[in-house]
């Protein structure tokens, strides 16, 4: 790989020997994709996780020196003032995220703690180049605002901050960005959780860059950020167009650049209910302990949508509804949190629910509407009965689930 | 001497091990760390375990974070691949290999995949681009 005389005075340490591990391990990267340079990057979005691995590659770096040239946004892990004053957290859960907090704080990260940065405070332009992990970001701001990133690693994205190069392969590059796979949409889109479903049919759409076609002209931003967190969860997509939708597919002929679609696929109703008895842990038909919305983070107008539900109304079991900064506090200036509050449940900020704050559900069962939710805290006890947004909050009211 | 295959190296280093074969992409946040299991439902190879293995599947799947943490907490319990074999090299997981240190390889030439079996003793050489079927 050609280096400039920067890029090379980086790798031999004149710029610290943090950004010196960085940038090395950036060129191992470019080396094993056959990249032939680095280019600078104008925004980046790590995901953090608040895991061991996370903090030990990040710690690591800080130790070293290295600080962020290009501040990141960053994922949630827990919302520390929230948890403690819940009594729901160990003193060592607490502390490991304290750690967390200080290991991005010193890097020199935007502490954002949101999973859906792309619709509020980190928003590309169209072919902007960007260095941008978490499963549903990735997607957005390649297929949606047409900005090219390839789908970073959290530490990846972390190197690319610090460096503020990436190696110039795969999505950056005019001729990976065309579709491969043509994706015919015969389902019902009902309503936004059938995005959930039909990313979640990843095994059967295959590798490569889907083409939906099919699917309405106005999508809403919540349905988008379903698909590309779902598309994720079951597969590894770094983008997908959607016919007449996306800014590089207002054709066909533009989506799979003047080529045949190497695969052909089609998705009905059958396949979202399929998808649908892959993604749940446990079988309806129950009692229930709890819902949890949020995965990824809720928007404002979700929750505007909740609180109009429950107006009034007193849930059977807790309902934890997670959101980034922005839509906490328009939630508190708008009276949503009271509602949901009163009808007792939660409007939780910078929290994921893959996390060591959630130990209280351990062997408990909820619902949740989004099977990305269900998958990872399978890992911690927690099972999910899957359902339509509406049909879990009625769950919640009722404390059962059909 | 075995049967030797040209591959492409994605991380440095060299392991000899048994072969496991998944068909299926793997999110390695869906394997025990105490054991080495994979306990994803539905997965081709739910059930068995990657410990010490030479562990060959399609690509990595799944979250951009949690897969560097899968891998990681495997090797606190020292029950990671020794060396990882993949078609489709994409960002999160070769990340993941290069920074923990694990030998992998793609592009291996297809005759490998015609003639390795599920057991067979697997030497990957990445550092010179050589996968070897041991007899």
């Amino acid at each position: 790989m050609k280096l400039t005389q920067e890029q090379q005075d980086m790798l031999d340490g004149k710029y610290g020997k943090g950004t010196a591990y960085a940038m090395k391990i950036q060129v191992a990267i470019g080396e094993s994709f056959d990249a032939e340079r680095l280019v600078p990057i104008t925004r980046a979005h790590v995901a953090l996780s608040n895991q061991e691995a996370d903090l030990w590659f990040a710690e690591k770096l800080l130790n070293a020196g290295a600080h962020c040239r290009v501040a990141p946004t960053v994922n949630p892990g827990f919302c520390l003032s929230f948890f403690k004053e819940q009594k729901l957290v160990s003193p060592e859960d607490a502390a490991f995220m304290q750690r967390t907090h200080d290991a991005y704080k010193g890097l020199g990260a935007i502490l954002s703690y949101n999973c859906t940065p792309y619709t509020i405070t980190n928003v590309p332009t169209f072919g902007e180049i960007c260095a941008f992990s978490e499963s549903s970001a990735t997607p957005y701001i390649n297929s949606v605002w047409g900005a090219r990133s390839n789908r970073e690693g959290a530490n990846s994205a972390l190197r690319a901050a610090i460096t503020g190069y990436v190696p110039e392969y795969g999505l950056l590059l005019d001729e990976n960005r065309y579709g491969d796979i043509l994706v015919e949409v015969e389902a019902d889109m009902k309503n936004d959780f059938d995005y959930h479903l039909l990313g979640y049919c990843g095994k059967k759409i295959g590798k490569g860059i889907p083409v939906f076609t099919g699917l309405p002209k106005h999508i809403n931003k919540e349905a988008l950020t379903n698909l590309g967190a779902q598309l994720n969860t079951s597969g590894a997509y770094g983008m997908y167009h959607i016919l007449g939708v996306t800014p590089e597919a207002r054709t066909l002929e533009e989506a799979f650049g003047g080529k045949e679609p190497k695969r052909r696929v089609k998705i009905t109703n059958a396949d979202l209910e399929e998808a649908l008895q892959l993604t749940e842990t446990v079988d309806g038909n129950r009692k229930i302990d709890f819902a949890m919305f949020g995965c990824p983070h809720f928007s404002l107008e979700q929750t505007m949508h909740i609180a109009d539900r429950l107006k009034g109304k007193k849930l059977a079991v807790p309902m934890y509804i997670l959101v980034g900064g922005f839509a906490k506090n328009m939630s508190d200036v708008m009276g949503l949190t009271d509602i949901i509050e009163k009808a007792g449940g939660f409007v939780i900020p910078d929290t994921c629910p893959d996390q060591p704050c959630w130990k209280h559900l351990n062997g408990k069962t909820g619902v949740t509407e989004s099977p990305k939710c269900a998958y990872y805290p399978k890992k911690r006890g927690i099972d999910f009965v899957i359902r339509d947004l509406d049909s879990c909050i009625d769950a919640a009211i009722k404390g059962e689930v059909k | 001497m075995g049967k030797q295959f040209k591959c492409h190296k994605i991380s440095e280093g060299v392991a000899e091990a048994e072969i496991l074969l998944s068909k299926d992409d793997v999110n390695f946040y869906m394997v025990d760390p105490a054991t080495g299991v994979m306990f994803e439902k539905g997965h081709d190879v739910e059930g068995k375990s990657v410990a010490g293995k030479i562990f060959a599947f399609p690509g990595g799947k799944a979250s951009s974070v949690v897969q560097a943490d899968g891998i990681y907490q495997l090797m606190m319990k020292n029950n990671q691949p020794k060396a990882m074999i993949i078609d489709y090299a994409e960002t999160v997981l070769v990340a993941s290999a290069i920074i923990m240190e694990l030998p992998m390889v793609d592009k291996v030439d297809p005759e490998f995949y015609k003639e390795v079996k599920n057991g067979d003793i697997v030497k990957v050489d990445a550092t010179n681009g050589v996968v070897e079927i041991l007899d």
